[in-house]
């Protein structure tokens, strides 16, 4: 008796997953969510975890879904483990999801080499690995709307601007403050290539995962070699340490500048006063001035199918979540279009990403308007090297700057052709590409 | 031989040239030094009377700095916010003595060890329950703790004392030399002793074991909110605070793990050493050495003397 009970009680456990699963298949878009919410990163989990549940939770409240076809969004917790993340996409690769988004740069070099195997396109926005820009040699992977050296080299635009010119570099010190990890070392060899072209000193000073709250070491240094100007490539708690630290150490803070994910409104607020004047690099504008923010305050957050507190909507990292969602959401739309099927695959969501179009138009009708650059991707461009925002603390909060700089393109793209070629190199058997290119790309 | 030169006479002549820098390199030293004999005094204590390495020390740090500032949060004053948290850290040693370490008394170190990773655990998962997980702001300035900076002009330079720094070493010192005259010197700092050297021995005259465990767990737990104050002052409160533990893993190498004075000692060796090294010898080894130049140090050390500096001495009888 008892072993009847048990087998059926195994037959219900197994089938109820599996019929959950073709349900979900057949009534909407499966569109999985790494967040970390929990563990040392969890303060800028949390806010890019909020913004994407916020905006796809409007656009089912709102729209119905996508082109009227809910939308199934789930959260996996990684903590920001890459092993726990790999386990995340595990648990869903065979629920048919349209698109993945790792949210970490180790996760995603991990997925890379998985993505074209499983049909499941990756869109790392503006992190992961920069040479997956390149479409010949990562069809499936996306990285849109900048990589880590259009961030750098946007930064020595910006310093050159208000210098005076390139010219005016030469001789002069940049540091490079970065946490000692693949995603800090990033911009490296971006920068030493400028810095022979421009004939600036570059000085790096790494911080060790160990010493992220703590950095008079690296502060001593600075001190040392005086830079005239600061790049800070970190995340976690090391950006408001770095913030800090500068305010303590009397630095400029005009001439701290930080890559966008160092520029959430935790990274500035601990400085207090002394923080102001603190400059980032930004993919997005800030605020809640948009009416499709306000659509999520109204559909979303005012109606309690939130986590997100009410002052949190339109901070800085909150904002860039948003944007990330409509990045996952616009090329299923393009799909939609390009297939006339209303429940797409991820195979058609990849063709729908290398037609994506946002242009400043497109952003009004999304409600969105000035809130990003436009974002151009094609066939061989996966990245699109968008115009970058500067933001700047005023001691409360961003305040997006007039104008935007443009990527010092002649110097990234070779950068990114030679490590896609070396990356192709260093994988025995890189599979060439297959797909075929989309006629408007 | 210009790497000879960079190793060997490079070093000196900056120390030389720029005192100032020098001068403020010890100082940073000296202040990290401190508060690492903080973090590893928290493991000592624990170690001292169960003969367990606390794997939880490093979330104890997150929970109480997340307790002070969330009540201040809820409305209370930040005094009475700090005496509440202390309040909160006695009922945590009181609940650990209950239900983790009673029902493991006579069980082997590795079990008790094995048990505060449960502990870990189970701080990080109430902790995110209560707290969530949003970075939090210290409540430094509502502490009367003071902000700013004293610079001595002189040696070539100028040398920048933090007032949160000096604050830091002298509440540190002050409460490392209570811990170490309460625990060295008093009837329950013996009793402490004899628990670690055998429980059932400690039981057979008269020594209540439970006692013990509350007073160390709770000692630990002030330790812990005054390192959640120091280190939550620097950057913000999260649970990425939980890593400063590492920091006092090569104190323990070097100073022992049973013993205060090795703690303190341990800790000013480390944080001089590592600002020193970084400072003048990393620039070679392209920066960043801060992580593991400690644990070389203390490696270095332990040639010489395997029980660490303080340690006790490991005699086995064949």
């Amino acid at each position: 008796m008892r072993l009847k009970h048990l087998a059926l009680g195994l037959a219900v456990v197994m089938a109820v997953p599996a019929a959950v699963t073709a349900a979900q298949a057949e009534n909407g878009i499966f569109l999985p969510q790494f967040t970390y919410r929990t563990g040392p990163f969890a303060g800028s989990g949390i806010p890019i975890g909020n913004g994407i549940h916020d905006y796809l939770t409007m656009l089912n409240e709102r729209d119905g879904g996508i082109g009227g076809v809910k939308i199934i969004s789930e959260e996996c917790e990684d903590g920001y483990n890459t092993q726990r993340g790999v386990q995340c996409y595990d648990s869903v690769k065979d629920r048919h999801p349209v698109l993945v988004t790792p949210y970490s740069t180790g996760i995603t070099e991990q997925l890379i080499p998985r993505a074209a195997v499983d049909k499941i396109p990756i869109l790392s926005m503006a992190y992961g690995l920069s040479a997956s820009a390149d479409g010949t040699d990562f069809p499936w992977i996306f990285n849109a709307p900048d990589t880590y050296w259009d961030g750098a080299s946007a930064f020595i635009r910006y310093a050159a601007n208000k210098d005076g010119g390139f010219g005016k570099l030469k001789g002069k010190t940049i540091g490079l403050l970065y946490l000692d990890h693949p995603y800090g070392r990033e911009p490296i060899p971006l920068l030493q290539a400028l810095a022979k072209d421009y004939g600036f000193h570059l000085k790096l000073y790494p911080v060790p995962l160990s010493s992220m709250q703590s950095q008079s070491s690296e502060w001593l240094d600075i001190r040392r070699d005086r830079p005239e100007w600061l790049y800070i490539q970190g995340w976690g708690a090391m950006n408001p340490a770095a913030v800090q630290e500068a305010a303590r150490n009397g630095f400029r803070m005009d001439h701290l500048v930080g890559v966008w994910w160092s520029g959430g409104d935790d990274d500035a607020r601990p400085a207090g006063p002394g923080g102001k004047g603190y400059t980032t690099l930004d993919i997005n504008n800030v605020g809640t001035n948009f009416p499709a923010i306000q659509d999520i305050l109204k559909y979303v957050v005012n109606k309690g199918k939130s986590q997100t507190p009410k002052s949190q909507v339109g901070e800085n990292l909150y904002d860039r979540a948003v944007l990330n969602a409509v990045l996952m959401v616009e090329p299923i739309r393009i799909a939609q279009k390009l297939t006339g099927k209303k429940e797409v695959t991820g195979a058609d969501v990849r063709r729908g990403l290398e037609a994506l179009n946002i242009t400043e138009a497109r952003w009004k009708e999304l409600g969105l308007p000035n809130f990003a650059e436009p974002v151009h991707l094609t066939c061989s461009d996966h990245n699109g090297h968008s115009k970058i925002f500067v933001v700047k603390w005023n001691g409360t909060k961003w305040i997006k700057q007039p104008g935007s700089l443009e990527p010092i393109h002649s110097k990234v793209q070779p950068l990114i052709d030679a490590a896609a070629a070396q990356y192709v190199k260093a994988h025995a058997g890189w599979p060439k590409r297959t797909e075929p290119c989309q006629k408007s790309s | 031989m210009d790497i000879l030169y960079q190793i060997f006479v490079g070093p000196f002549v900056q120390m030389a040239t720029a005192p100032d820098l020098l001068v403020q390199t010890l100082w940073d030293g000296l202040v990290s030094g401190v508060l690492y004999a903080l973090i590893a005094l928290g493991f000592v204590l624990i170690f001292k009377a169960s003969g367990v390495f606390n794997f939880a020390q490093g979330i104890m740090v997150v929970f109480a700095a997340l307790t002070l500032i969330g009540l201040h949060q809820d409305g209370l004053p930040a005094f009475v916010a700090l005496a509440l948290t202390v309040v909160v850290m006695f009922v945590l040693a009181v609940g650990i003595e209950r239900l983790m370490l009673r029902p493991l008394v006579n069980q082997s170190d590795f079990i008790l060890f094995m048990a505060t990773f449960g502990l870990t655990y189970f701080l990080i998962g109430f902790g995110q329950l209560v707290f969530g997980g949003n970075p939090k702001v210290m409540i430094t300035s509502d502490l009367w703790l003071p902000s700013g900076a004293i610079q001595y002009t002189g040696l070539g330079g100028y040398v920048q004392f933090q007032k949160i720094d000096i604050a830091a070493v002298i509440i540190t010192s002050i409460m490392v030399a209570v811990l170490a005259v309460f625990f060295q010197r008093t009837r329950i700092g013996r009793a402490l002793r004899a628990v670690a050297d055998s429980h059932q021995a400690a039981l057979s005259v008269g020594i209540s074991l439970e006692q013990i465990w509350v007073i160390v767990w709770f000692a630990a737990g002030v330790v812990a909110l005054a390192t959640g104050i120091m280190w939550g002052a620097r950057s913000n409160v999260d649970f990425s605070l939980e890593i400063v533990a590492l920091k006092a893993l090569p104190v323990l190498i070097l100073g022992g793990l049973t013993s205060i004075p090795g703690a303190i000692v341990g800790g000013l060796i480390i944080g001089v050493g590592e600002k020193l090294a970084d400072f003048y010898w990393g620039p070679l080894m392209g920066g960043g050495i801060e992580g593991w130049f400690p644990y070389v140090l203390a490696l270095v050390f332990l040639v010489f003397r395997p029980q660490g500096l303080f340690g006790e001495r490991i005699i086995e009888r064949i």
